[in-house]
């Protein structure tokens, strides 16, 4: 049974409520597509060094605030602090480097590329990947062999060390999925953000997956997880945040949110009288 | 060298001199003087069959332009190379002249003391209004084929030009080698240029599209049609320019600074008339508005039941029908039928076809009506053999800040 | 049939200024297509750049040879950056188009009577080659042997041309094989996932393209080098047998394009000689000899349509590095 951490929230367990040590704090964050607004977070606090699980039916915003957290689409309003940086209008590439990572819903294993190759790709402050250094491999190869050693040492422990020198399309699903976890290892994120990780990973795996996601919280950093799969939550969720039409609507410690009637309504639509939008506030009743 | 021969099968434009187009056996040439003297520096140009040239008179006044085959050209002497208070006293500054068996003809101009005949700055743009959407119209039958394509199919056709040179020399083929009369071999050339979309679509394109292939090897499968294609239309009639019957028709003034033939105006009625039966088809009919679903979301409209493949199948008949049919209109405009005629215009097709929005077909009308209009203003502007600079700016620009075009939709993020 | 005059016209293209060139522009496409993915089909347009640079140079600003070659590579490196700032974010094919009208307005401002003095417009430029005679460092004479024998003109433009592409190669070899190498490798199939690992991928991509434009502009001046500069050579078609030799070889691979280039050029020049001769005296005695040098263009299209649909990789790529990602 996981360590779960306890006591994150500052006063009552509610949307938007503030946390002890949050990493990550979003301010009134909205986005629009045409016009359905696909994000309205009023406020959002992620604390530091724990398992957060984002969840919320389908279409809810979930992927859209992880496109907004990582700067890989811009907000129309707000802002947000990493660390107490602001991120707002921060391109993708700068957030990763600042410790902020995130996986795909379709994983992105880079397939042209070998295990290994994928994993040297995670590894950061590279001089070889500077144009002119390149030309001159003397000046790069020793870092090489670090960045090799290090990636070997991941791969071992997401054992998949015998597949280093394959081609990552010839990994399975689920493979593909421990190995993009693995290589956001390589950048020593402090901030993880994973999008659906179970999803298409054959039930042999899970256990697995699961072992390495509790592992980055003890390594020290702080995860983000969105997922559908309640039993995961359920397991090794220290916090749910709770979303549907783009807003928060419930947030808590896994076994209280569970039981919020409202939140068990708009997933399994049991109470179909009740309009999600009530539950939202879209509309007043 | 073996890289010059390897393209010289190209086309090359003549440039500024006192003689120009030394390769051809045929041309015009004249002698500009003013009261016994020879006037140096005097700007003739000389266009006509598909080919334009520009040539400047010498220190004895002479001048020579080679043209490419014997039949009607216009010589224009450009009234502002004259000096001050000398201008064209009789028939006007552009004149037809005809090379005949002869193969060489003179033309002189009357030039004395008095006025120039100057056009009104208003009559120029109006008539180069109605030149652009002369050629808008004939370039959106063939832009409209392209836009469909693209939109249903997610292709890049770089070989839609051919298809348009095919149309013109199907129907050269017919009315020279079969004697084919004019009213029977036009029509036909567009149903045979129907057929052979047909055959790409059934030959080609589905096959490939089922094999997998993505698209951006189909754009370049598409781009190594072109070329086989390009060559073998020079295989079969050569590097030279051909006539249908008719295209020589002489120009009438109609108004202001407007000069058409009647086989213009005839043109312009045939493209608006297809573009119309076009509208009817795709906004009325059951498969028009298949066309249009399978445009807009493939995957939904062969969920609710649509058979994809057939109206694909039915577009790639159109779209070639109606670049044939371009084909034969632009033989008119240009005039005159060359091996590379549809080459010349892919990539103002493109630029009508972008602005307006990739994948719609009225979008692809008022592009290419915008882009036809531009051009022939912007000749008013800048230089004659940059006009089709605007084009390709306007072409570039638009993919860079509205990559949908006028009439087409953003496509969403994430 | 003088089978012998066929063979050794063809075996001297093996070694000639073209060949060199055509090499040099399909190893520039490789670092654009085959390495980072960018679709370009201006290939032309830098060729024109490099070969045009050089000679107005000379001729309009007196500059000595090596001053027209410096010129060639800062004008391809420009049209780079400014072609690339707006369009590298654009998809695929988009791209494409875009490159292609880009070279086409190389060309047609490089055509315009509007610049004749110093472009020479439809008559091009030539006569430029006295500061690059002058530096020769072969004492006159006829050096080779067989079809290969130059007098000490050819031997200098050949030995730059040579050197000049020895050089590109062991350049885009070594960057390929480094760790900047595998990031645009990543670029090339998912720029996303390189993004999300900190790589700043628009960098990467210009970097490739003012690279890959700086070599293809080296294809025009060494081309340009012994003989004149004329628009109607920088045309697409140019483009298309360049993106044809490439495939051939292997887009993804550092000697592929020049294995590809070497190969369509001797084929062209096989069928060069060979097509008249089987007019004259053979079985095509049906068609005019206009007609047999276009049954070469022909197949260079049909080529290239079947090397995209079998053999997308070319003759020394994988299959598994999956050319067209997408």
């Amino acid at each position: 049974m996981p360590n779960k951490s306890l006591d994150l929230h500052v006063g009552e367990a509610k949307p938007g409520c503030a946390k002890k040590d949050p990493i990550m704090i979003v301010d009134k964050l909205t986005k629009s597509f045409g016009g359905l607004k696909a994000v309205d977070v009023d406020h959002l606090e992620i604390p530091r060094n724990a398992i957060t699980a984002l969840i919320g039916p389908n279409g809810a915003g979930k992927t859209t605030l992880f496109n907004l957290l990582t700067g890989f689409d811009t907000g129309d309003t707000g802002t947000w602090l990493f660390n107490g940086k602001k991120l707002a209008g921060v391109p993708a590439f700068k957030v990763a480097q600042l410790g902020e990572v995130r996986t795909f819903q379709l994983t992105k294993a880079l397939s042209l590329l070998t295990v290994l190759e994928n994993m040297k790709l995670g590894a950061k402050n590279q001089k070889g990947e500077k144009l002119l250094p390149a030309l001159l491999p003397a000046i790069w190869k020793s870092q090489e062999k670090q960045v090799e050693e290090k990636a070997i040492e991941i791969l071992k422990k997401f054992k998949l060390y015998e597949k280093k020198d394959d081609f990552a399309a010839s990994l399975s699903g689920g493979q593909r999925k421990l190995l993009e976890m693995a290589r956001a290892l390589m950048i020593d994120p402090t901030l993880v953000m994973l999008d659906e990780p179970m999803a298409g990973v054959n039930p042999a795996l899970t256990e697995s997956l699961l072992e390495h996601i509790l592992n980055l919280k003890s390594s020290g950093m702080t995860v983000l997880f969105i997922e559908h799969d309640m039993h995961m939550v359920r397991h090794i969720a220290d916090w749910v945040v709770v979303m549907a039409e783009g807003k928060v609507v419930a947030e808590g410690e896994a076994h209280s949110v569970m039981k919020d009637q409202a939140v068990i309504d708009a997933y399994l639509g049991s109470h179909q009288e009740l309009d999600l939008g009530e539950v939202t506030g879209r509309v007043n009743k | 060298m073996l890289f010059l021969a390897l393209v010289s099968a190209l086309a090359v434009h003549p440039a500024y001199a006192d003689s120009v187009g030394d390769e051809f056996k045929d041309r015009i040439s004249g002698n500009v003087q003013f009261e016994g003297t020879p006037l140096d520096g005097v700007l003739i140009k000389v266009s006509g069959q598909g080919y334009e040239a520009e040539v400047v008179t010498d220190a004895e006044g002479k001048w020579r332009v080679g043209v490419p085959s014997k039949g009607d050209y216009q010589v224009t002497l450009i009234e502002d190379t004259l000096p001050e208070g000398i201008a064209v006293l009789e028939g006007g500054s552009t004149q037809l002249v005809t090379v005949g068996p002869g193969g060489r003809v003179s033309k002189n101009f009357f030039i004395g003391e008095g006025e120039r005949i100057t056009v009104s700055l208003t009559d120029q743009v109006i008539a180069r209004i109605i030149y652009g959407l002369n050629f808008g119209l004939m370039l959106a039958l063939a832009a409209i084929g392209l836009s469909l394509v693209f939109g249903t199919t997610g292709l890049s056709n770089f070989a839609h030009s051919e298809m348009v040179t095919f149309g013109a020399i199907t129907s050269l083929i017919l009315v020279n080698v079969i004697s084919m009369p004019i009213w029977l071999a036009l029509p036909l050339a567009v149903v045979i240029s129907g057929l052979m979309g047909w055959g790409l679509d059934a030959g080609l394109w589905t096959p490939l599209r089922r094999k997998g292939l993505g698209l951006v090897q189909l754009m370049i499968v598409s781009i190594g049609l072109s070329l086989a294609a390009r060559y073998v239309y020079q295989f079969i009639i050569g590097g030279g320019t051909e006539q249908l019957p008719g295209a020589t028709a002489p120009k009438m003034q109609l108004f202001g600074a407007v000069v058409l033939s009647w086989v213009d105006i005839a043109s312009m009625a045939i493209s608006l008339v297809a573009i119309l039966i076009f509208a009817y088809w795709l906004i009325f009919t059951k498969i028009g508005k298949a066309t249009r679903a399978i445009s807009d979301n493939a995957s939904l409209a062969a969920a609710s039941g649509i058979d994809v493949d057939r109206v694909i199948r039915i577009v790639w008949i159109l779209a070639a029908a109606l670049a044939g049919l371009a084909g034969i209109l632009w033989a008119y405009f240009r005039p005159g039928i060359k091996w590379d005629m549809g080459a010349q215009i892919l990539l103002l097709i493109f630029a009508a076809v972008t602005l307006g929005g990739l994948g719609t077909a009225f979008g692809a009308l008022l592009g290419a009506l915008i882009v036809g209009v531009l051009i022939e203003t912007s000749a008013l502007v800048i230089p004659n053999d940059l006009k089709y600079v605007g084009a390709l700016v306007v072409l570039i620009v638009i993919l860079l800040f509205r990559p949908q075009g006028i009439l087409g939709k953003k496509e969403r993020i994430g | 049939m003088d089978w012998g005059f066929i063979l050794s016209n063809t075996a001297a293209q093996l070694l000639s200024p073209a060949t060199f060139a055509f090499a040099l522009a399909a190893m520039g496409l490789a670092l654009h297509f085959g390495f980072a993915g960018l679709l370009n089909f201006g290939v032309a347009g830098f060729m024109a750049i490099g070969a045009y640079g050089y000679a107005i140079s000379m001729l309009t600003f007196g500059l000595a040879w090596w001053g027209g070659l410096l010129v060639g590579i800062i004008g391809a490196v420009l049209f780079a950056i400014v072609l690339g700032i707006p369009t590298l974010r654009l998809r695929g094919d988009y791209l494409a188009i875009v490159t292609i009208a880009a070279a086409e307005i190389v060309r047609l401002l490089f055509l315009t009577t509007a610049f004749t003095e110093v472009t020479g417009s439809a008559d091009g430029l030539s006569g430029y080659h006295a500061s690059f005679r002058e530096s020769n460092p072969f004492a006159p004479g006829t050096y080779g042997f067989g079809p290969w024998q130059y007098n000490e003109i050819d031997l200098w433009v050949l030995t730059l041309g040579l050197a000049i592409l020895i050089i590109a190669t062991l350049f885009v070899w070594r960057i390929v094989k480094s760790p900047w190498g595998r990031v645009l490798k990543g670029i090339r199939e998912d720029e996303d996932a390189v993004r999300a690992l900190g790589k700043n991928v628009f960098a990467y991509k210009m970097q490739a393209l003012i690279i890959g434009g700086v070599i293809a502009a080296l294809g025009g001046f060494v081309y340009a080098l012994p003989s004149a500069v004329s628009p109607g050579v920088y045309v697409t078609s140019l483009t298309f047998f360049v993106w044809t030799a490439l495939l051939l070889g292997g887009a993804a691979t550092v000697f592929g394009p020049i294995l590809g280039a070497v190969i369509f050029w001797v084929l062209q020049a096989f069928l060069t000689n060979v097509l008249p001769e089987l007019v004259k005296a053979g079985p095509l005695d049906f068609l005019t000899s206009q007609q047999s040098s276009t049954i070469r263009f022909i197949l260079v299209g049909v080529g290239l349509m079947l090397i995209v649909i079998y053999r997308p990789q070319g003759i020394f790529g994988d299959k598994k590095e999956l050319t067209f990602v997408k």
